[in-house]
């Protein structure tokens, strides 16, 4: 089997428009949680969210070309171009259809699902014929598959708020067992249209002010959208042309509750946890960081604590875990993909992001969650865990370059 | 409180989770009838919209038996909060704009 290594790295959500801005906000523990800029606020109970901020699509796309994507597609597309160009890869004729793009996204075009079904149902009575393009969740992988010419297996993962590590892990396995020789892996959602919004605030499970990871008073999760994207590729073919390796993804593991439609178990996610780690061939005393699912609701952070304690026995009492949705909110399917991004950023940095808005330990969720300041930390191997609603868990092992 | 609001809420949550309405009195907990989380904001948004409330995140954690489920509606009625999700369900604080930010 061969070594996989990240070449590229690519992100946009609420703490800036490229990997650089967004690990600037996440050590110095910058939250870009803020008043929601939605025109339907007063219709909320919710208040606050991790919008993607300043985000102008014509400084990216050619107008006509714009209004052919949507919001969660284009973030798809933007994060991918900053990933590739700094890989460097160049798609040769040999190389193109040798390329996957694999893409995780939960909510797909539902902004502009919204907005149709808007006109259809109470006002024109028509809807737009590229609606369905448009909406479609793989739409963000096929651009991206056009833009750069790859030819390749390409694809798109749906599996809630585990979307694109699902997306990457399975990537990097078609990297490491030789299926393909690169892949571009991540995930993007834009979240911010009312009906899901308020579908969102019926579950009652967002916070009323912000995001407190593991914090005593906890009051729920804050709604985040962006889109990352890795370019994966053999070790060896990344070192034979020169190019900086970031870091390795090393492991992968996925398990199914089996249980609850919502409620998390602890088996489960214990369970892909250690899937990944045995996968990577490692022992859990190697692992040194774990940027945790850490939704900030009352059930997700103690059941996460529970499995972490299973699987590292008395090791959890060395790590170190933060919850990087305290920063960047939860982006659903493109949370494991900004949370990959965090951890490469920290193994390469040295650097932990923090768990910020941290007020009070919870005594049910007693780890070092890195409370609002980064810690330095030369680390070796890190996990990255996404849980969905549904019960489908998914965990990432990286290794720094 | 009025028998017939009791009587209300209890047929509602017969109705929404299908259980006849005679295994129900006000001192069952949804946990004894074998109620989850998804059945209670279920049975929340049966009660909203019969009584055409709103009830805040806050008082539906405190919701875990039939007898909370009609003083919590009975006190929403008699707030007389509306229940089109307008910003008088929630406290100026949370809205207020520094609100979400890092401290």
């Amino acid at each position: 089997m061969r070594r996989v290594a990240i070449t590229g790295l690519g992100a946009i959500c609420a703490l800036g428009h490229n990997t650089r801005e967004m690990w600037e906000a996440l050590r110095s523990g910058r939250s870009g949680i803020a008043p929601l800029q939605l025109a339907q606020r007063s219709q909320l109970r919710f208040q606050n969210g991790a919008e993607v901020r300043g985000y102008e699509e014509a400084r990216h796309f050619d107008p006509v070309r714009a209004g052919f994507i949507d919001r969660f597609a284009q973030f798809a597309l933007l994060s991918a171009r900053e990933a590739i160009t700094q890989s460097g890869i160049q798609f040769t004729p040999g190389l193109s259809g040798r390329t996957a793009v694999v893409t995780g996204s939960s909510l797909g075009g539902k902004q502009t699902e919204d907005a149709q079904f808007l006109e259809l149902y109470g006002k024109q009575g028509r809807v737009h014929p590229l609606t369905i393009p448009k909406a479609m969740a793989n739409a963000g992988a096929s651009l991206i598959c056009m833009e750069f010419g790859v030819t390749g297996p390409s694809y798109t993962v749906a599996t809630a708020c585990s979307s694109s590590n699902h997306a990457i892990g399975l990537a990097f396995w078609m990297v490491r067992n030789g299926m393909v020789e690169a892949a571009i892996a991540g995930g993007s959602e834009a979240t911010f249209s009312l009906g899901t919004l308020r579908a969102w605030e019926a579950m009652r499970v967002v916070s009323p002010d912000t995001c407190r990871p593991f914090s005593r008073d906890r009051k729920g999760m804050i709604l985040g959208e962006g889109a990352a994207m890795l370019v994966l590729e053999p070790l060896e073919a990344a070192r034979a042309r020169g190019a900086a390796v970031l870091a390795e993804v090393v492991g992968f593991g996925m398990s199914s509750d089996a249980g609850h439609l919502t409620n998390p178990s602890v088996e489960g996610p214990a369970q892909a946890m250690r899937s990944a780690l045995q996968d990577a061939c490692i022992a859990p005393e190697s692992i040194g960081y774990i940027n945790a699912h850490g939704t900030g609701t009352p059930i997700n952070d103690p059941v996460e604590t529970r499995a972490i304690r299973q699987v590292f026995g008395a090791h959890a009492d060395r790590l170190a875990v933060s919850s990087t949705k305290s920063m960047h909110g939860h982006a659903l399917g493109a949370a494991g993909a900004l949370e990959a991004v965090a951890t490469v950023m920290a193994l390469r940095e040295a650097v932990l992001p923090p768990t910020a808005n941290f007020t009070a330990p919870d005594p049910q969720c007693d780890l070092d969650v890195v409370p609002n300041e980064a810690q330095a930390a030369q680390v070796e191997y890190a996990l990255s865990n996404s849980f969905a609603f549904g019960g489908l868990n998914a965990v990432l092992a990286f290794r720094r370059g | 409180m009025p028998d017939n609001l009791s009587e209300r809420v209890l047929s509602i949550i017969a109705s929404t989770q299908r259980v006849p309405r005679e295994k129900l009195t006000l001192d069952s907990s949804f946990a004894e009838l074998g109620f989850d989380s998804l059945d209670a904001m279920n049975i929340l948004f049966a009660l909203e919209s019969e009584f055409n409330i709103s009830i805040p995140d806050h008082a539906a954690r405190a919701i875990s038996n039939v007898r909370d489920a009609v003083n919590g509606v009975e006190q929403l009625l008699r707030e007389q909060v509306p229940a089109d999700g307008s910003s008088s369900t929630s406290p100026p604080s949370n809205s207020a704009p520094e609100a979400g930010r890092t401290t």
